[in-house]
């Protein structure tokens, strides 16, 4: 070079091309993902997390990673029309078919077969996994879909629903400190356990879905801190951090049929997928009726709904309730089937969870939020088991945030998408719609 | 007629149960008056609409036309003075303090200056939801599909292909709002209002953007709804030959105040008229 | 009534607290305005801020115990530092889980997701990096009481409070209401489409909006930590009052979220003395709720940006 002028233009250049921003983009996602996956530090050692993912081979391989990614995402680009041309040859035959109300029948049935064959052929470890952390989380993913998904509200305090299902089935039961108006199997509370959760939505719902939606969300994270801190400080209602214990499981005795659950889980999850199933028709239906149709509509633009006739509030508060009943009902499923409830497992995060489940699924879709939890609290226990993966429970958080931000960044619609949802977002970044309830203010800026 | 605006205060007591008839009023504004910080839009605004009414609100952008319409909404609540609605049943409602829902529901629909269509749904769709908005399906009856929420589901898809038909969109029925051309999508939002119920149409510059032969269409739209369905249709449009061909009377806005008000002909021959037109600098702009 | 004994202790007490919110509280009102959004990350800005402080003071401190003019040095030093960490994870914020859906125009909901996974993904990764304990700061003065007002004792902790933050406060309300760049913030909250079209970069606004809330939340970040010590959780229930505060003064309000904070920090502490220590964070929320429902928009209203 002799001389320093066209340099600059040269190295700005390169700057300012997507290709170079993506790749650059991509190789420092390869590196984040390292740091992520590498050793941890500590308080005196800050710095030996990051020295030891970054200064030792296997950043090689992130940062290969990271460039093939680039080079698949650039070819993406580049042979867009190739690509498309090529999924949709793949995808004609099950998009030709799936439309057909037989076929998709066939399937239903195919799944539901297949969930209740599986089980049985898997150890105790995994039928436990699959009770308390895939069961539960599917219908507490399927309830907070209808609120974020359906009628796009933010709901970050999930967990206070869920902590009052949890303790209703403990008061009814008579296992907590004070005495309930009379005893009941577990089975029976059911329903005083989901209107105690829905009577709780209410009350929360109501002053606070008036406002912007964004003011749901900080206070409903509120709500969810809160819930823990009552539940740990109320010692004589709650019994306190150490929490309630000898929740007794399910039992039914009714036209002569006597059964009782027990600590078998493959029964319990039997009853759960019953009650999955049952809730997913209810879901769907709901979906497809007049009330899903008023939250679509308060989801495109409120104003416009309103002047359509829709109370706009009213159908607010019923997500928001519905969403909340479904986790009471989860609560309390899960709480009488591990017999105790404890202040520490109803934190904020457990909130914040069921969402990435929701999103990652996709919201508004039904089969999303049904892949999207059983994968993602699927993946932890497998990755748990395989240590190679360098994978520790105490990180999960951290690499679920990364997963949100992902989404968002490039699949806000989730891996199986709600056709109709997909549309919204894609119509909303045109400047059409909102594709959310978040108020009347217009969107952020561009 | 009687002049519209003038200052004849019915007040909000009508006999209860007597049948109405074309000619009684079916809105009353009284002297409202709208500000919104320092600036006030709407000052002592007064007009009356009769039942079968095709009445026309022009004047100069930023006039408040369309502050008139969102008040009459319940969109905005205007500090001073009243509105009554007077619906099919004798019913005197007062609009102010309203929500947009709840003046809907008395009778009174609208469509908007930017069409605001779901526009993620089918037209099918965006006609439903308003058809819908009369029913009474909750989310008990949807989720175990009561016999009561089929009957609805089969009235509400009858109404809507009716109103469909009605506006000649029947073909698009299962198109995506959004897809649509223009002038349909003006033709959908009405169909969506009507959907409603209403005794009163509210349509806030239904031409704007519109070509000349979907104006056309519009127009004729317009004097359809007003005659085989009996409603009444407050409008505000900027397009003079539309108007003078469609109003029965029309009222003119002007800085917020009502300053001229009667027939097609006697509006335009009003020199206050004439001299807001010429003093901007063109009505048909934006 | 329950805090009438204590009633100047409290006070005392509650206006530090309240200046900590104050700080953190402007980092929620300068990028509502902006954005018109609840930077929910911004938790994570405060406690980025506090590590930085923490490893700049322990290498700069060690050991020893600074007094006199190296107190103050070293003071204003974690302050710098706390800041510098604040601001940088703010931007990098904003470049991350911000501008790739403002390009792309997506709906709020997506926003604020994105937010709450970033504020998921740094706090974890502090606790994985840094270890999951609360490292205590060295501290740059030997703490005691330094007059009494009232019967009220007065901390040296609560004077550094006071003064850095009242320093930070005036400087920020100067920056926003006299320079160029204050004007450019106020342009794009008022009306961003306008402003791009007058020449105002957008982006480049945005970017600096984040970094000087980053820089107040960092060292809002350095000034709590130095009592409480620092930890990767540290964020969360700060943030919440914080934004509590900026709600109670009017979002998008400079000035309202200093009255905010202090209002907040004050009530708090005398609504604490009512009941426990352990329902501290249950009287803010009821404090946020009834704001919420009596004035959602404040004490002195939404200024900066646009009414809802």
């Amino acid at each position: 070079m002799s001389t320093v002028a066209p340099r600059v233009p040269l190295v700005r250049r390169v700057w300012r091309s997507d290709d170079a921003r993506r790749g650059f983009a991509c190789v420092a996602g390869g590196l984040v993902l390292a740091v992520m996956t590498g050793p941890s530090g500590s308080g005196t050692a800050p710095t030996s997390g990051f020295t030891g993912s970054l200064f030792h081979v296997r950043v090689v391989g992130f940062v290969l990673f990271g460039l093939v990614l680039w080079g698949l995402i650039t070819a993406r680009s580049r042979y867009s029309s190739q690509v498309r041309a090529f999924s949709a040859k793949v995808t004609a035959a099950p998009r030709r078919l799936l439309p057909d109300r037989r076929v998709r029948r066939v399937v239903y049935l195919a799944v539901l077969g297949f969930a209740i064959y599986y089980p049985t052929i898997l150890n105790s470890f995994w039928q436990e996994v699959l009770v308390d952390q895939i069961g539960v989380y599917v219908l507490l993913a399927i309830g907070l879909n209808v609120v974020v998904g359906y009628a796009g509200l933010l709901d970050l305090g999930y967990v206070a629903f869920y902590a009052i299902g949890a303790y209703s089935a403990a008061y009814w039961t008579g296992a907590l400190p004070i005495h309930p108006l009379f005893h009941l199997n577990p089975f029976y509370a059911i329903p005083l356990a989901i209107l105690a959760a829905m009577f709780a939505g209410v009350l929360l719902g109501v002053p606070t879905l008036r406002l912007r939606g964004d003011y749901l969300a900080i206070v409903t994270l509120g709500a969810g801190e809160i819930i823990q801190i009552v539940a740990t400080n109320l010692q004589g209602v709650t019994g306190g951090a150490q929490g309630v214990i000898g929740i007794p499981h399910f039992s039914v005795h009714l036209f002569g049929i006597r059964y009782s659950w027990g600590l078998d889980s493959l029964p319990y999850y039997y009853l759960l997928l019953g009650f999955v199933v049952i809730v997913l028709f209810a879901f769907r239906s709901l979906e497809n009726s007049r009330v899903g149709r008023a939250w679509v509509a308060i989801r495109e633009d409120e104003v416009a709904a309103e002047s359509a006739g829709i109370n706009v509030l009213k159908y607010k508060v019923m997500a928001f309730a519905i969403g909340a009943s479904t986790s009471g009902f989860a609560g309390m499923l899960e709480a009488s089937k591990i017999s105790f409830v404890e202040p520490s497992d109803l934190t904020v995060q457990f909130s914040i969870l069921i969402l990435v489940l929701v999103i990652f699924g996709g919201m508004g879709s039904l089969p999303g939020a049904i892949v999207g939890a059983a994968v993602l609290q699927w993946l932890p226990q497998f990755l748990r088991i395989h240590p190679l993966f360098g994978f520790q429970q105490q990180d999960l958080y951290m690499y679920l945030g990364a997963l949100l931000i992902v989404m968002m960044i490039f699949r806000p619609e989730g891996i199986i998408p709600s056709r109709r949802r997909k549309r919204e977002i894609g119509l909303a970044e045109h400047g059409v719609g909102h594709a959310d309830a978040m108020g009347h203010t217009s969107g952020p800026v561009s | 007629m009687s002049d519209a605006g003038s200052p004849d205060d019915l007040g909000p007591v009508s006999p209860v149960g007597t049948a109405p008839r074309p000619g009684d009023v079916v809105v009353d504004v009284d002297e409202i008056t709208l500000s919104f910080g320092g600036l006030t839009s709407l000052r002592a605004v007064s007009l009356t609409q009769h039942r079968g009414e095709i009445l026309a609100v022009i004047g100069p952008n930023g006039a408040g036309k369309t502050s008139l319409f969102n008040c009459l909404t319940g969109v905005y609540r205007p500090q001073v003075g009243r509105i009554t609605f007077h619906d099919r049943r004798g019913r005197a409602i007062s609009v102010v303090g309203r929500k947009p829902n709840q003046v809907n529901r008395a009778g009174i629909a609208r469509t908007f200056q930017t069409s605001r269509l779901f526009n993620a749904l089918t037209a099918f769709e965006n006609v439903k939801i308003g058809v819908e908005s009369r029913m009474h399906t909750g989310p008990l009856g949807a989720m175990l599909r009561l016999p009561r929420t089929r009957r609805e589901e089969r009235a509400s898809d009858a109404r809507t292909l009716e109103l469909l038909d009605f506006v000649g969109l029947r073909a698009h029925a299962n198109d995506i709002a959004s897809s649509l051309p223009y002038g349909d999508r003006r033709r959908l939002e009405i169909a969506r209002a009507l959907g409603t119920g209403p005794e009163l149409l509210l349509l806030d510059e239904p031409a704007a953007g519109t070509n000349p032969s979907e104006k056309g269409d519009l127009a004729a739209l317009i004097r359809k709804v007003n005659a085989e369905l009996s409603v009444s249709v407050l409008l505000i449009e900027h397009d003079m030959g539309l108007v003078m061909s469609l109003a029965d009377n029309i009222v003119v806005l002007n800085f917020g105040q009502v300053i001229a008000s009667g027939t097609p002909a006697e509006v335009q021959q009003d020199p206050a008229v004439v001299e807001a037109y010429l003093g901007a600098p063109d009505p048909e702009d934006g | 009534m329950c805090f009438t004994q204590n009633f100047w202790n409290l006070v005392v007490s509650g206006l530090a607290d309240g200046f900590l919110y104050a700080l953190i509280a402007i980092g929620y009102t300068l990028v509502y305005g902006v954005l018109q959004l609840i930077n929910f990350a911004h938790s994570e800005v405060f406690m980025s801020g506090g590590f930085a402080s923490y490893f700049i003071l322990n290498a700069a401190i060690g050991t020893s115990q600074p007094h006199g003019i190296a107190s103050v040095g070293f003071l204003a030093l974690g302050t710098i530092g706390g800041g510098l960490g604040g601001a940088v994870v703010a931007f990098l914020l904003e470049r991350v889980a911000y501008r790739p859906l403002r390009r792309r125009n997506a709906p709020r909901l997506a926003f604020l997701i994105s937010a709450i996974g970033a504020s998921y993904f740094i706090y974890n990764l502090a606790g994985k990096e840094f270890g999951r304990n609360a490292l205590e700061i060295p501290s740059p003065f030997t703490n005691g009481p330094v007059f009494t007002i009232f019967g009220a004792t007065v901390q040296t902790v609560y004077i550094v409070v006071a003064v850095a933050a009242v320093i930070m406060l005036v400087l920020v309300d100067r920056v926003v209401a006299t320079t160029r760049l204050g004007k450019g913030i106020r342009a794009v909250a008022q009306d961003a489409e306008t402003a791009s079209l007058m020449g105002v970069n957008i982006d480049r606004v945005i970017s600096q909006t984040f970094i000087i809330g980053g820089v107040l939340g960092g060292a809002a970040g350095f000034l709590f930590g130095l009592p409480f010590g620092v930890v990767y959780t540290m964020g969360f229930t700060p943030a919440l009052k914080a934004f509590t505060a900026a709600v109670l003064g009017g979002v998008g309000n400079i000035r309202g979220a200093m009255i905010g904070g202090l209002i907040l920090g004050i009530a708090e502490n005398l609504g604490v003395a009512c009941t426990q220590a352990s329902w501290r964070d249950v009287v803010a929320f009821g404090i946020l709720v009834l704001v919420l429902l009596i004035r959602p928009t404040g004490i002195l209203g939404e200024q900066l940006g646009r009414a809802a």
